[in-house]
């Protein structure tokens, strides 16, 4: 925080920027959520790309329509979804790192390929930690790039704290995901399972379902075959990042990062946190279908991809 | 001590990668309140830096793990473990009762006449009613520092509002079916507010940031406009249309 300058200045806000790290761990027992980047893979990747260590503020940027100018000589990386992005108006390529020289315009137009693009700088972006993290949660006002919870708006200048480092650094082709292709969503199977009927748990596991308009940084409804349950509430209880709850109506909800840390509806299980980064790409209308998998598999999945990064 | 709790608990229910539900009780109760806090200190000294986040509720408490640190089946033997061995936190059963300030009035509490109509009271009795027992924090969530408290009296429940308010001001004072609460900011809501608090509920430059924990017993403590204003109470009523 010593050496912070400004970095990025907006130009245009688009509809959706937000600073966020890994998260806001251990104060959900006072009723605060999560929040940090809705795809951990891609953060994760930006982040690596620009020789960050794990945790480090990037930007999410969700849709597009954001333009930033550099305000001083940064390396940066920009992962995940492919919002047609342009520096000066060039083309910019994702899953690598590049140098962009003071006075450079970098813009996100619109989705080509998933959802959310991640946006690290070399050195990270500095903003003040409000209850141990910048994750930034609108609903709640806390973290972001002015500790208020607030999406980048126009005229906002976002701090660095530059730091040398190489250009040029690809990820693995297979790594850099292809988001507009079929979805498996791991699921792994929770408490409840035993109360859905049995022509809902083969419809849960073998329909398609299709992403709904309304999702957000909470939750991702998913409409397709009704689900029948046999409670249809509880008494109010934790919810774990990815739980697949599903309320009376019979349609699924995937809470993701901004979801609230209590609530009663019966649950299919939970996404594993992978699962949840690529169900955040989706497109309203996009089709995905969950798969029960194993802890072990899922742990063994998240480990390997966990392992990746410093 | 398993004797205390109903049959078949408490139970270890999987919730994802990285959590596990532990499921002490069946039904909300205040006496179940001991057993939780008392869970909540046990988890943190035997995970330690594998320790991501407790979630206490009415009767459960979600425990969050680092999966990288430990695996789930580890995770559930450090649980079982500490099950075996829980003792009620007797402390918190007899922890001071925090008094909350309150301004009733239908100017900031537009639903005392509705609780007054449903138990066929007058206002002061409303308010008496509500402020003369204490309650227990059951849960924090739906907003920072929220805290879901209980039991009211039977006469002076009422359902929640058919539409909920978009914005209700902070440090409204609620109740909603056996519960009571107050906003500790400005949020939707479909609570029935009878007044209000001049009590900062949640603080991010406060030590431990809510002034309200799962365990706490509450009393509400009725005081007028002056009073409230002196202690730094806003006193505009609500907006028209919120």
């Amino acid at each position: 925080m010593t050496h912070s300058v400004n970095g990025l200045s907006v130009t245009r806000a688009g509809p959706l920027a937000l600073l966020q790290d890994a998260g806001r761990f251990g104060v959900r027992r006072l009723g605060v959520t999560q929040g940090g980047p809705l795809d951990l893979h891609g953060w994760a990747w930006a982040n690596h790309l620009a020789g960050n260590a794990w945790g480090t503020p990037a930007l999410e940027v969700t849709f597009g329509g954001l333009e930033l100018v550099a305000e001083c000589d940064l390396v940066l990386a920009v992962a995940g979804a492919d919002l047609s992005m342009t520096l000066d108006d060039e083309p910019l390529a994702g899953w690598q790192s590049l140098s962009v020289k003071v006075g450079q315009r970098i813009a996100f137009d619109a989705p080509v390929n998933g959802l959310r693009a991640y946006l690290a700088v070399a050195g990270g972006f500095s903003a003040e930690p409000v209850l141990g993290s910048v994750a930034c949660v609108a609903r709640e006002g806390l973290g972001g790039h002015d500790g208020q919870g607030h999406r980048l708006a126009k005229g906002d200048c976002l701090k660095v704290t530059p730091r040398k480092a190489s250009t040029g650094n690809e990820a693995p082709r297979e790594e850099q995901y292809d988001y507009c292709q079929s979805v498996d969503l791991a699921l792994l199977p929770g408490a409840q399972i035993g109360e859905f009927s049995g022509v809902s748990l083969f419809q849960a596991f073998n329909a398609p379902w299709h992403v709904d308009d309304r999702a957000d940084r909470m939750g991702v409804r998913l409409t397709g075959p009704r689900l029948h349950c046999r409670m249809n509430s509880m008494i109010s209880e934790g919810i774990g990042l990815g739980a697949v709850q599903v309320p009376p109506d019979g349609q699924p909800i995937a809470l993701l990062n901004d979801r609230q840390t209590i609530g009663g509806y019966p649950r299919l299980g939970a996404l594993t946190p992978l699962a949840c980064s690529r169900l955040a790409q989706c497109l309203p209308g996009q089709e995905v279908r969950l798969k029960a998998v194993s802890t072990e598999q899922a742990l063994a999945a998240y480990r390997g991809f966990r392992a990746g990064f410093a | 001590m398993n004797r205390y709790f109903p049959q078949g608990l408490p139970r270890l229910e999987p919730a994802g990668l990285d959590g596990w539900m532990v499921r002490l009780f069946d039904a909300i109760d205040e006496g179940n309140m001991p057993w939780l806090t008392a869970l909540v200190r046990d988890c943190e000294s035997a995970f330690g830096d594998g320790l991501v986040d407790l979630v206490p509720s009415y009767t459960t408490l979600l425990v969050v793990f680092d999966p990288l640190r430990l695996t789930p089946g580890e995770a559930r033997q450090r649980l079982v473990e500490l099950l075996q061995w829980l003792e009620p936190d007797e402390e918190a059963q007899d922890a001071p009762v925090q008094e909350l300030p309150v301004w009733y009035d239908a100017s900031v509490g537009p639903e005392l006449s509705r609780l007054a109509e449903l138990a066929d009271m007058n206002l002061e009795e409303v308010v008496a009613c509500h402020s003369e027992r204490s309650y227990r924090v059951f849960a924090l969530g739906f907003a920072p520092g929220f805290a879901f408290m209980g039991s009211v009296d039977s006469r002076i429940e009422a359902p929640r509002l058919e539409s909920p308010r978009r914005r209700v001001p902070a440090g409204s004072v609620a109740v909603a079916g056996q519960q009571t609460a107050a906003y500790p900011a400005v949020t939707p809501g479909g609570w029935n507010l009878i007044g209000r608090t001049p009590t900062v509920l949640f603080d991010r430059d406060r030590e431990g940031f809510s002034l309200l924990r799962v365990g706490d017993r509450v009393r509400f403590v009725p005081i007028d406009r002056a009073e409230f204003e002196r202690l730094g109470g806003d006193p505009r009523p609500m907006e028209e249309g919120a």
